[in-house]
């Protein structure tokens, strides 16, 4: 029960301060428009209205993915400006529970992403809002912003060892555009680079995202991200001892 | 059972030069650190810049990891025993950082409280109390961008105590503080103490070490070079006289000069806005007035004085000593 409350207020307090953030806040107003519009332009020459919402579900998870993996990574790193990291590692609660509701804070922002790109292309591009599954949509997105939080939770203990990983945060946003499946079918990527698309959680969240919109069966790929966001959460609680061993003995965590 | 016991601290950093032929160095910033401080006591740890204050409440808070010798926290080690120590230790540290610019000065010890496993039910009045008690009531729900320094130090020192712990450790918790805030922090101190915590305090000020401590440390260079009661310390130099003189200008040579003369024990030099002060510290059967001004003789001096020591030449005469 306690490791839940603190999950939800520390949830509630991050998700506060990324609100307040005036950088954050003009990313994550600017970037969902800027990935529509682009995907929206590139898929219209196709002049199929099923693309186009196809185009339009894979920039909205674009703008998800992208609020988790550049904020993760430069959230940390405002925690060591901050001074703040240290604190955090020397409070007495294990240090996963206090850094997973911070980045489930981050992927929370990328419900605001997805809205906005699918109104914008509805309102600018005339593209139908329509959606088969309302209830089964709804469970997928929350499905995917739970499996991208835990994703992010890796990316995070990872910053805390590796003080310039933060940068491999934007490193990482590009390539899972496109293994993921956001804007290409997986069909048409090289044979080898399907295992890397299952084992990303992201893949099986857009599919379930798209699946639940366009009509077809989500719940097995909504279970699949599910269970990789969960394999996430436990491998970075598993790490996070071994990491911040590593960087208490290395002398890292006062460092900026 | 003592509440800290250090014995034969260590702590090695390697640090980098060169960009493109990077080459580590091992520089050791604790060498030997040993220290037992009793419930209840205030001890002091002083010692200039990069003397190794902060690392060593650094591996005493569980935020480094010695590279030999042990500590203990209540009868827990710091490393083994991690999780442990920091649920029954409070820690704050001077300056501005430390604190979440974008929630108000009551989310940030909201929050807090729920990392440092507060009872829900405890919280509110926990907070409200400490917010009294650092004199922030009715700025709490101000964004903590908007405070002044004093105001974020004293944020600080309410998210040190928020879960109530048996020891806390201080490090320079006055520094860049206005007077006024500095000495209700100081009075702040004194009232934990008497409240039965064991406090492990860093500062620069000796007055405020002198006012405040049972019980002081002097490391310099990463060891311990005395130990003992203010007075104990100041007894150190007693036996001494301490000769202040007003000059406007002053050379490094002149002043190794003086150094070298028969009889003195340390040297330094303090800014007083225009003018600086020769501060020699000197045995106390020596006369050094007229061999000092001598080697003063191409500059303009002013005032001229003699006093007893206190605790800031014991100070300076321990942290110059080679």
């Amino acid at each position: 029960m306690s490791t839940l409350r603190l999950l939800g207020v520390g949830w509630y307090f991050q998700f506060k301060m990324i609100l307040r953030s005036p950088f954050d806040g003009i990313g994550n107003v600017l970037y969902p428009l800027f990935f529509a519009t682009t995907a929206l332009f590139v898929f219209r020459a196709g002049q199929s209205p099923r693309t186009l919402v196809y185009a339009s579900l894979g920039a909205a998870v674009m703008g998800m993915w992208s609020s988790v993996s550049t904020s993760a990574g430069s959230a940390m790193q405002r925690e060591r400006w901050w001074g703040t990291l240290e604190l955090l590692v020397a409070a007495p609660r294990h240090f996963s529970l206090i850094m997973l509701p911070a980045t489930l804070g981050l992927a929370t922002v990328g419900i605001y992403n997805l809205a906005a790109t699918l109104l914008w292309g509805h309102f600018v591009f005339g593209i139908p809002l329509t959606i088969t599954h309302p209830l089964l949509f709804a469970l997928s997105v929350v499905g995917t912003v739970l499996a991208f939080g835990g994703l992010g939770l890796l990316f995070a203990v990872s910053f805390v060892r590796f003080r310039a990983a933060w940068v491999l945060g934007n490193f990482f946003e590009y390539p899972v555009w496109l293994v993921c499946g956001f804007l290409v079918p997986l069909a048409l990527l090289p044979g080898w680079v399907r295992p890397i698309s299952w084992v990303l959680a992201p893949t099986w969240g857009m599919s379930a995202i798209r699946e639940s919109a366009l009509g077809g069966t989500p719940l097995p790929d909504l279970l699949l991200c599910l269970g990789l966001g969960a394999a996430y959460v436990a491998l970075g609680v598993l790490v996070t001892d071994r990491v911040l061993y590593d960087a208490r003995g290395r002398g890292t965590l006062s460092l900026t | 059972m003592a509440a800290i016991e250090a014995h034969e601290l260590c702590r090695t950093y390697k640090t980098h030069t060169g960009t493109f032929r990077r080459r580590t160095k091992e520089v050791e910033a604790v060498r030997g650190v040993s220290f037992t401080i009793e419930p209840g006591e205030l001890f002091g740890l002083l010692g200039p810049n990069g003397a190794g204050k902060t690392t060593t409440i650094k591996m005493l808070i569980t935020l480094l990891i010695p590279t030999a010798g042990s500590a203990r926290v209540l009868g827990l080690d710091v490393v083994k025993d991690a999780r442990e120590v920091r649920k029954r230790i409070g820690y704050v540290f001077g300056g501005e950082r430390g604190v979440y610019e974008r929630l108000s000065g009551y989310d940030n010890l909201r929050y807090f409280a729920e990392l440092y496993g507060v009872p829900p039910k405890l919280q509110k009045p926990r907070i409200e109390e400490l917010l009294e008690l650092v004199g922030l009531k009715g700025r709490e729900h101000e964004r903590a961008e908007g405070y002044s320094r004093g105001m974020k130090q004293r944020l600080h020192v309410a998210r040190g105590l928020l879960h109530d712990p048996e020891v806390l450790f201080l490090d320079e918790p006055t520094i860049g503080l206005d007077p006024v805030g500095a000495r209700e922090l100081r009075s702040t101190i004194a009232s934990l103490t008497a409240a039965g915590k064991t406090i492990l305090l860093t500062t620069h000020y000796m007055f405020e070490a002198d006012a405040l401590c049972d019980r002081i440390a002097v490391i310099s260079k990463g060891s311990i070079v005395a130990e003992g009661t203010p007075a104990d310390l100041k007894r150190g130099v007693g036996q001494g006289s301490v000769l202040e003189v007003e000059v406007y200008g002053v050379d490094e040579e002149t002043i190794e000069q003086v150094r070298r003369l028969g009889g003195v024990l340390a040297v330094s030099v303090e800014e007083r806005e225009q003018a600086q002060v020769l501060v020699v510290q000197t045995q106390a059967e020596v006369e050094l007035t007229s061999a000092i001004l001598g080697h003063l003789n191409g500059g303009q001096v002013g005032r001229i004085s003699q006093r007893e020591p206190t605790l800031e030449d014991a100070y300076v005469a321990l942290v110059t000593e080679e």
